[in-house]
C-alpha cells in the first residue's frame, strides 16, 4: 500500500501540530518518523489511522483519499508505546478481538492468532492475562494483534520506549525483520536516532511539524541538509564551530580563535568567501596528534570501545571519541585533528547545508 | 536497640489513638444507646430499667412493628425500589455523560463541567417547591404520568418521581466522580479500541466500562445508601403511607400529638441501618476507592 501525504496540516486552536507535510512511502517501504517530543511525530501517525482530522491537505492510502474515512475501516494496525491491551482480556482475547469486531469466522480467528502467536514466541501465553506478562511479552502480544488483522499499513508509535535497553535491542532486530518478510508498508514513530537508523529504509526527520528531511539513513548522516539534523542525528552529537574559511596558500583553512583547521577544498570551496560559517565535526572524525588544536581536557566518559572526550579549547568544547589504551586522564593538554574530508559547512543564518541541498 | 525502637514507636501510636478514642466515645455510645433502648421498655442512661427503675424491662416489643404493622413490608419495598432504581440511573447516566466528558471535546463542555459542580453545591431543599410544580405537570401525562409498574410513573405522588428527582440531584456527583475514573483510563487503549474496529458506543461498554468496574461499584454503594436513606424527598413528594419509604415512616412515628414512644424509633432506625451496615461491611474496599481513584478528576 502505498501511503501518501499532501500539504497534510493540523491545527489545535492556535497551535499548528502539522505543517504542510508532503510525503510519499513506497508500498513495502519502512519509514521511520524521527523527531524530538512535542514535534507533530505521533499527531501525524494518529492522522493517519483517523484518530485525529486533518486540518487541511490529504492523505491517500493508495489512490483513495482517506481523510474522512473511520479508523475502523482504514484496515491498519497499530502498536502503542503503552501496549493499549486491554487488561480484562486473555492473550488470546486480545489477539482475536480486531477479527471478532469483523466477523471472522471462529475456525479462522483462532488459527490465525495460534499462527502469529508462535511467530512472535508467546504461543504458550495465550491463556494469560496481559497483567501476568513482561512488558516485552506484552509488546509483542500488542504487535500480534496488529498483525493478525492482517493490515494494509503497520504504524508504530514509540513501540520500544517502555523496554530496557536490552530488549529494545532485540525488538529492534524482530520488528525489522518482521517487517521485511511480510513486506506490510510501515510507519514508525521514534525520538530515538539509533533506532530510526538502524531500521527504517528511509527517514522523515521532524521539527516543530515541518519535514525537515527525508532520506536513506545513510544519507542523513553523511550529507545533512540542516544544522538541525547534523546535530539530533548521531550518537554523540556532532561538534559545531563558528568559523571563517579562508584560502592561504591554495590551501583552505577554516579559522576561528584558538582553532586552524585545513579542510579539503572539495568541502571548504562551498564555504569560502562567506564570512562567518558554522563548520560541523562528528567526535569520530576528530584524532589526538601532536600538532594540532591545543586543549585541555575537560571531562573524560570512557565508553567502552572508545573514550568519549570533552576538551576544552578557548572558551568552545569540542567532543571527541579517541582510543581508550591512551591513559589519559581530565587535566591533560591535549592537541586534535580534524578530518578535513568529512566537515560539514553550514549558513549561519538559514542554518541550511552549504554542501547538501 | 531494635527494642527501644519498638517501645518508640508504640508510643507514637499510642498518642494519638488515645485522642481518637476519647473523641470517638460519645459516637459510639450514641450507637450503644441505640441497641440497649430497642430491647428495653426504658433506659436510664445506658442501663435498661422497668417500670419501677430497677435493672431489667428488656422486651422485644419495640421490635412489634414488623409482625404487627403491615405496612412495614410495604415501605421497606418501597425504600428498596427506591435505592435500586436511583443507582440504576445514576450509573447508567453517569457513565455515558463521564465517557463523553472525558473523552470527547465538544463546545460547552467546560462549562457544563463547571454547572454541574454549582448544581452539586445548590441546596436541594430551596428547589422542593419548583420540583413539585413540575412533578405536577408531569402526572397528567398517559403512561410515564403515573400508569408504570412497580415505580408508579415519574409524576407526583410516586415512586418513580422521587428517583426521577433524586437521580438530578445525585447526578453532578456520579459525573464528577465517573469522570475522574475515567480520565485515568490510557487513551490508547481507546484508540487501538476504534482503530480495531469498535464504535464508540462498543468502546464504552466492552473496553472503558471493565477499566472502571471499582468506579462503578463505589458508586452504586453509595447511591444505594443514598436512596435508602433518603428522606426530604420521598417525604414531600409521596403522600399517602402506602406509597412511603422506610425513613418517611420513621418520621410517621414521631407524630406531634401523640407522645413518643423512643425505643420504637431506635427500633425503626436499627431496622433501617441493618442493610446499610451489611453494605458497608462487604464494600468498603470499594468506598475507598472513590476517595483515590476518583479524586483525581480534574476538568
Amino acid at each position: 500500500m502505498i501511503v501518501t501525504m499532501e500539504q497534510l496540516s493540523k491545527r489545535f486552536g492556535d497551535v499548528i501540530a502539522v505543517d504542510e507535510m508532503d510525503l510519499q512511502i513506497n508500498d513495502g517501504e519502512f519509514v521511520a518518523l524521527l523527531g524530538p517530543s512535542g514535534c507533530g511525530k505521533t499527531t501525524t501517525l494518529l492522522m493517519l489511522a483517523g484518530i485525529y482530522k486533518p486540518s487541511a491537505g490529504n492523505i491517500r492510502f493508495g489512490e483513495r483519499v482517506m481523510n474522512r474515512v473511520a479508523p475502523k475501516d482504514r484496515n491498519i494496525g497499530m502498536v502503542f508505546q503503552s501496549y493499549a491491551l486491554c487488561p480484562h482480556m486473555t492473550v488470546f482475547e486480545n489477539i482475536t478481538f480486531p477479527m471478532r469486531l469483523k466477523r471472522v469466522p471462529a475456525e479462522q480467528q483462532k488459527q490465525r492468532a495460534q499462527q502469529v502467536a508462535d511467530m512472535m514466541g508467546i504461543g504458550h501465553l495465550l491463556d494469560r492475562k496481559p497483567g501476568q506478562l513482561s512488558g516485552g511479552q506484552q509488546q509483542r502480544v500488542a504487535l500480534g494483534r496488529a498483525l493478525a488483522k492482517e493490515p494494509d499499513v503497520l504504524l508504530f508509535d514509540e513501540p520500544l520506549s517502555n523496554l530496557d535497553a536490552r530488549l529494545r535491542l532485540t525488538m529492534r532486530a524482530e520488528i525489522k525483520h518482521l517487517q521485511r518478510n511480510l513486506g506490510i508498508t510501515s510507519i514508525y514513530v521514534t525520538h530515538d536516532q539509533v533506532e530510526a537508523l538502524t531500521m527504517a529504509d528511509r527517514i522523515a526527520v521532524i521539527k516543530d511539524g515541518r519535514l525537515q528531511a527525508f532520506c536513506s539513513p545513510d544519507e542523513l548522516y553523511n550529507q545533512p541538509r540542516t544544522l538541525f539534523i547534523a546535530g539530533f542525528v548521531g550518537n554523540p552529537p556532532m561538534n559545531f564551530v563558528d568559523v571563517a574559511v579562508e584560502r592561504v596558500d591554495g590551501v583552505l583553512h577554516a579559522r576561528a580563535q584558538d582553532i586552524d583547521v585545513v579542510v579539503s577544498g572539495e568541502r571548504g570551496a562551498a564555504a569560502a568567501g562567506k564570512g562567518t560559517v558554522t563548520l560541523g565535526i562528528r567526535p569520530e572524525d576528530i584524532t589526538l596528534t601532536d600538532s594540532g588544536i591545543a586543549g585541555e581536557i575537560y571531562v573524560l566518559e570512557p565508553l567502552g570501545r572508545d573514550d568519549l572526550v570533552d576538551v576544552r579549547v578557548g572558551d568552545t568544547h569540542i567532543r571527541a571519541l579517541v582510543n581508550p589504551g591512551l591513559g589519559l586522564t581530565i587535566g591533560d593538554n591535549v592537541q586534535l585533528a580534524f578530518d578535513g574530508d568529512q566537515v560539514q559547512f553550514f549558513d549561519i543564518q538559514t542554518e541550511h547545508s552549504l554542501l547538501w541541498r | 536497640m531494635d527494642e527501644r525502637l519498638g517501645a518508640g514507636s508504640r508510643w507514637r501510636i499510642a498518642a494519638p489513638m488515645s485522642v481518637l478514642t476519647l473523641l470517638t466515645i460519645p459516637i459510639v455510645v450514641g450507637y450503644v444507646w441505640i441497641v440497649i433502648s430497642t430491647f428495653s421498655s426504658r433506659t436510664y442512661g445506658l442501663v435498661p430499667v422497668d417500670a419501677d427503675g430497677r435493672f431489667g424491662g428488656l422486651t422485644l416489643k419495640n421490635w412489634s412493628f414488623l409482625w404487627n404493622d403491615p405496612i412495614i413490608c410495604k415501605v421497606v419495598f418501597n425504600s428498596f425500589v427506591l435505592a435500586v432504581g436511583l443507582t440504576i440511573g445514576v450509573v447508567l447516566v453517569s457513565s455515558m455523560a463521564a465517557y463523553a466528558l472525558s473523552r470527547i471535546s465538544f463546545p460547552g463542555r467546560k462549562g457544563f463541567l463547571g454547572t454541574t459542580l454549582v448544581l452539586h453545591a445548590f441546596p436541594s431543599v430551596t428547589l422542593l417547591i419548583a420540583i413539585y410544580f413540575v412533578l405536577r405537570w408531569l402526572s397528567p401525562i398517559p403512561l410515564i404520568g403515573r400508569g408504570l409498574p412497580v415505580i408508579g410513573g415519574f409524576g407526583y405522588n410516586t415512586l418513580g418521581g422521587v428517583i426521577l428527582v433524586m437521580l438530578a440531584l445525585q447526578l453532578p456527583l456520579g459525573v464528577w466522580l465517573m469522570k475522574g475514573f475515567f480520565d485515568n483510563v490510557s487513551w490508547d487503549m481507546e484508540r487501538a479500541a476504534l482503530i480495531d474496529g469498535c464504535s464508540r458506543f462498543r468502546v464504552w461498554w466492552q473496553i472503558m466500562l471493565p477499566q472502571i468496574r471499582p468506579g462503578i461499584a463505589a458508586l452504586s454503594i453509595f447511591s444505594f445508601i443514598s436512596g435508602w436513606n433518603e428522606f426530604l424527598i420521598p417525604y414531600t413528594y409521596i403522600t399517602n403511607q402506602q406509597g412511603s419509604t422506610v425513613a418517611a415512616y420513621l418520621n410517621s412515628l414521631l407524630g406531634d400529638t401523640a407522645p413518643v414512644n423512643y425505643s420504637t424509633v431506635a427500633a425503626v432506625g436499627l431496622f433501617q441501618l441493618i442493610p446499610v451496615l451489611i453494605f458497608f461491611i462487604f464494600t468498603q474496599e470499594y468506598l475507598l476507592s472513590i476517595f483515590s481513584g476518583g479524586a483525581k478528576g480534574g476538568a
